[in-house]
């Protein structure tokens, strides 16, 4: 009955979607400047899962939201950075019906996008110099160096793990081995725990003891030493001998290992088969949290059998594209960029309660403290200072360089700090708290930090040379870099006003025109 | 609540082991040491605030309060008469007399030790009572935040952990208790006719200007206008309310000098020292559970006794009127004011070049100034040698400073720590672990 359903579901998805489109555009007009009346790009695979559940819901998709709205949103979610005002213009002025698409695959192949993927996982392989994690600056360094090669190279994501979980060798040398070393504990269990969270998303603590056993047993054979260099340590494979060692697989399966076979290995082979629905289950609902705001299984890494998706289906056909694919990141991406769910306005068609958990709108975020730090510092121009529990050359950051390209998670700043930054400690992804507090309110609206980079700014002071005489010209300018996206009548019409008086804008007034844009929501938040 | 093992260490103990050492203990096993004593009454905690007054660098005790007229001039150089106190036997450095004439409201301590003389692991022990280790533990004033602020009713209009102005940085943080319990450092200087603390007030930013930007953003709210019923944003406008209650609120108006009388502000000083202790007292008043004064420039290597007659009136005039208008105000009762660095100074005076006339580190022997919230008054604990070298008497060690405090504000220095890590760590070490201790300063805290 069931089953029955959902191929009806997928025969008349896009016949649902046509109709709903209808319907919403019987209703209200779309909210300017976020929202448009039209869909530009049919529906997918994602989409028709998707639309069968809300429709089995009675629930509505939201609107198309408008292209403004998409460059933004794809720049901050995929790059972790805000598009210039040259790439906003270039994309509005666009004529290309699959201008949204072209998009996509011109900022997949930016180098950002490593960028931002190694951030996101060095948050879960929990790379840091220092305390709890101890992996020290020159591992974590060549560490995260390798993290952000293979997405460069877009490794595919079996082998990415494969070569997490097999290393063998110095920590400087061999980066992968530094997997086993940036955890709590030098003990199977805890190999075990790390290994089940990074590529099951599962705390083994909900998992039945014969599994846990069995996993720390394929990891009970992995041994550490040092070596005459300052801090170099080698990973290997314990070479004492060792009888067959029979354990049990998380699917409950069991294998016997030969004494003369890598258990790590048999662990990984398991692991990355294509039949093995966990690995790319894990992945590719890690990958949909950080684009749409929340695992379709919710914690991300918290797959237990309590613990049910909001919508199988949907997870379900991303897992086979990504088998599907050879396990391609990159398109893996593509997919759900594309997808009209990802496109959606972040206005509710109706507000209800499950509109969040089944994705019939995009969820409003705040940016993660790296990313608006980022912003800041590309919108006005400046750098900002770091320090490190323990010395490192690694903290003098030149100017210029992002912060989202930090290495190491021990090297911080106040601000960091104050916006949520996760520590690094246990690799989960509630780590990162990117909730806003009062304190963070009150350092956007008045801290020093973020007046002197406004009166300060050379960024701010060039654009008020070259708009002296166009007020106009000036707060589009404004708009642009800070919105990505011109005024509306009536927010020119405000700003015009607040510079208005005698000869050219005083720059204090630009000053406070750039810090309301700084302090509005729309600037704080992935909208 | 379970007493805490040094709380039962005698003197006669204290010096068998450290004696002994530490294999003498694991000799007599971790409990069998202590175990014999009938627990001394618990002293009454009665203190709800602390005013930490920070002499950043180190100040010299031989010039403070730990005078040694007969040592000669290569200790006094040109400090060479102590002043007599309002307590007959306790003299102290010369260019103290208005504190001399308080000395019935606060207790000297002239025989802290801890050997180190590196700023960074002697400021940290002096305000964690531990050694650095890969742990970073918090300072006192960021316990005190745990256990009294936030997560346990405190609902004032400023954070419960105040630094005047400048924070010392990482030593003397949150440590691994986390960014929710470091110190609020307000920055700006107290002395200026505007008090532009961090974050509530804008150097150069006019009120009607504020007002106007505001009004400003509020018109360009566009995205707030169109998704009106977004969760996300209504808990937006709660961070900003209570943002505002600090900008505008009660917060500005305890930062704000000007409604006090300009006679007391006199007293305390024009300056920037001064004016902090004033800035203290108006926390302690607002319920603020601890205020940290962090007053630079202790670090004398050059020009020491140029420096100490700029700086010892300041710091003499600052705390003395501090002391006494909370002693006016009722406030002493429950507010602990104390006084120290992180280190003495080197009693020698080391005349030869490069120095010239200057002091260095020096972690053997020390003092502090104590005082209110069940701390006596009028009281010398312990004593240095004839040059203060060495500690003669009653070695006190930051532990034993740290967990009188500790006590007197009903906190027990054995508690775990809460933290999010998990750590099973009690605030000041055990016994049989970390630095050595001396027992806590019984003789000056009341029953």
């Amino acid at each position: 009955m069931e089953t029955m359903n959902r191929v009806a579901g997928r025969i008349t998805a896009y016949a649902v979607l046509t109709a709903l489109g209808a319907a919403a555009a019987a209703r209200a007009q779309p909210v300017l400047p976020f929202e448009q009346a039209d869909w530009t790009s049919p529906p997918n695979a994602i989409d028709e899962a998707v639309l069968s559940r809300l429709r089995a819901e009675q629930l509505e998709p939201a609107r198309p939201c408008s292209d403004a709205v998409f460059i933004r949103r794809v720049y901050l979610d995929v790059l972790g950075t805000l598009p210039t005002a040259a790439e906003v213009e270039a994309f509005l002025g666009d004529a290309a019906p699959d201008k949204r698409a072209a998009l996509v695959d011109a900022v997949l192949a930016r180098p950002e996008y490593a960028d931002y993927a190694a951030l996101r996982w060095c948050d879960i392989l929990r790379v840091k110099a220092e305390f709890p994690i101890n992996l020290w600056p020159n591992a974590v360094q060549a560490y995260h160096r390798w993290v952000r090669d293979a997405f460069a190279r877009n490794m595919p994501y079996d082998q990415f793990a494969r070569a997490l979980l097999t290393s063998s060798g110095s920590n400087f040398r061999v980066p992968p081995v530094n997997f086993y070393r940036a955890i709590q504990g030098r003990e199977p269990a805890a190999r075990a725990a790390a290994v089940a969270l990074t590529f099951l998303g599962a705390r083994i603590e909900t998992w039945p003891t014969e599994r846990r056993a069995g996993l720390e047993a394929l990891l009970s054979r992995v041994a550490y030493k040092t070596t005459a260099e300052w801090k170099e340590e080698i990973v290997f494979l314990d070479p004492a001998p060792a009888g067959p060692l029979e354990a049990v697989l998380p699917d409950g399966s069991t294998v016997c290992v030969p004494p003369d076979t890598d258990p790590r290995r048999v662990l990984a082979d398991w692991l990355i088969r294509p039949d093995n629905p966990w690995f790319a289950r894990a992945a590719v609902n890690r990958v949909w949290a950080w684009l749409l705001g929340r695992g379709i299984v919710h914690e991300p890494d918290d797959f237990r059998p309590d613990n049910p998706a909001s919508n199988p289906e949907l997870l379900t056909v991303l897992e086979r594209e990504f088998v599907a694919t050879g396990y391609d990141l990159r398109q893996l991406h593509r997919l759900i960029l594309n997808s009209r769910t990802y496109q959606q306005s972040a206005h509710p068609a109706r507000p209800a309660a499950r509109v969040a958990e089944l994705f019939a709108h995009y969820p409003v975020r705040r940016l993660d403290a790296e990313v608006l730090i980022d912003a800041l510092c590309q919108v006005f121009g400046g750098g900002e200072s770091y320090t490190s529990p323990i010395p490192e050359p690694f903290t003098i950051i030149p100017e210029g360089q992002r912060t989202i390209t930090l290495a190491d998670g021990s090297i911080t700043s106040p601000f960091l700090e104050l916006f949520g930054r996760p520590p690094r400690d246990t690799g989960l992804m509630s780590e990162r708290n990117n909730q806003l507090t009062a304190a963070q309110r009150m350092h956007l609206l008045n801290s020093s930090h973020v007046q002197k980079r406004i009166e300060g700014s050379a960024r701010l002071r060039d654009l008020l040379a070259r708009h002296r005489a166009d007020r106009a010209g000036l707060v589009r300018a404004l708009y642009l870099t800070l919105l990505s996206r011109p005024p509306t009548s009536a927010e020119l019409a405000a700003a015009t006003a607040y510079l208005a008086g005698r000869g050219a804008p005083s720059r204090a007034d630009v000053n406070d025109l750039a810090w309301a844009l700084v302090n509005t929501k729309e600037f704080l938040y992935r909208h | 609540m379970q007493t805490p093992h040094e709380q039962r260490l005698t003197r006669r103990e204290v010096l068998q082991r450290g004696l002994a050492g530490a294999a003498g203990v694991a000799l007599l096993g971790p409990r069998g040491l202590w175990a014999q004593d009938a627990p001394p009454a618990t002293p009454t905690p009665r203190a709800t605030a602390v005013i930490q007054v920070w002499l950043w660098g180190g100040a010299c005790h031989l010039d403070t309060f730990d005078p040694k007229p007969d040592a000669g001039a290569d200790y006094c150089g040109p400090l060479a008469s102590p002043v007599a106190s309002n307590v007959d036997g306790i003299r102290i450095g010369e260019l103290l007399p208005q504190l001399a004439r308080q000395a019935d409201k606060y207790s000297l301590i002239r025989s802290l030790t801890h050997g180190i003389n590196a700023h960074e692991t002697a400021a940290y022990l002096v305000q964690t009572g531990r050694q650095t280790d890969r742990l970073v533990f918090p300072s006192a004033g960021a316990v005190v935040s745990a256990l009294r602020g936030y997560d346990h009713g405190y609902r004032g209009p400023v954070p419960p952990y105040i630094v005047l102005t400048q924070p010392q940085g990482r030593f003397s943080e949150a440590g691994f208790l986390g960014p929710r319990y470091k110190p609020f450092a307000t920055g700006g200087d107290p002395n200026q006719a505007r008090f532009a603390v961090e974050g509530l007030v804008q150097p150069g930013l006019t009120d009607e200007r504020q007002q106007r930007r505001r009004a400003l953003l509020r018109a360009l709210d566009t995205l707030g206008a169109a998704l009106a019923d977004e969760p996300q944003f209504e808990h937006f406008a709660a961070c900003e309310r209570q943002a505002d209650e600090l900008i505008y609120g009660a917060a500005r108006r305890i930062f704000d000098l000007s409604s006090e009388p300009a006679e007391l502000r006199d007293r305390y000083g024009r300056n920037t020292f001064g004016q902090c202790c004033l800035v203290a007292r108006r926390l302690v008043e607002a319920g603020v559970p601890y205020v940290t004064i962090n007053s630079p420039g202790w670090d004398t290597h050059k020009q020491h006794f140029q420096a100490m007659r700029r700086k010892l009136p300041e710091l003499d005039q600052g705390l003395a009127t501090l002391l006494a208008d909370l002693a006016d105000r009722g406030l002493l009762e429950r507010t602990i004011v104390w006084c120290c660095g992180e280190f003495g100074r080197t009693p020698r005076v080391q005349w030869e070049p490069p120095w010239n006339g200057g002091r260095g580190h020096f972690g053997a022997c020390f003092s502090a100034l104590v005082a209110g919230g069940g701390f006596k008054g009028g009281h010398v604990v312990g004593a240095s040698d004839a040059r203060g070298e060495r500690v003669a008497q009653r070695p006190v060690y930051p532990r034993d400073l740290l967990g009188s405090i500790y006590t007197l504000l009903g906190i027990d220095p054995q508690q775990r720590l809460p933290n999010a890590r998990g750590l099973d760590v009690p605030i000041l070490p055990s016994p049989e672990d970390g630095p050595k201790g001396g027992g806590l300063l019984r003789e000056i805290m009341d029953a």
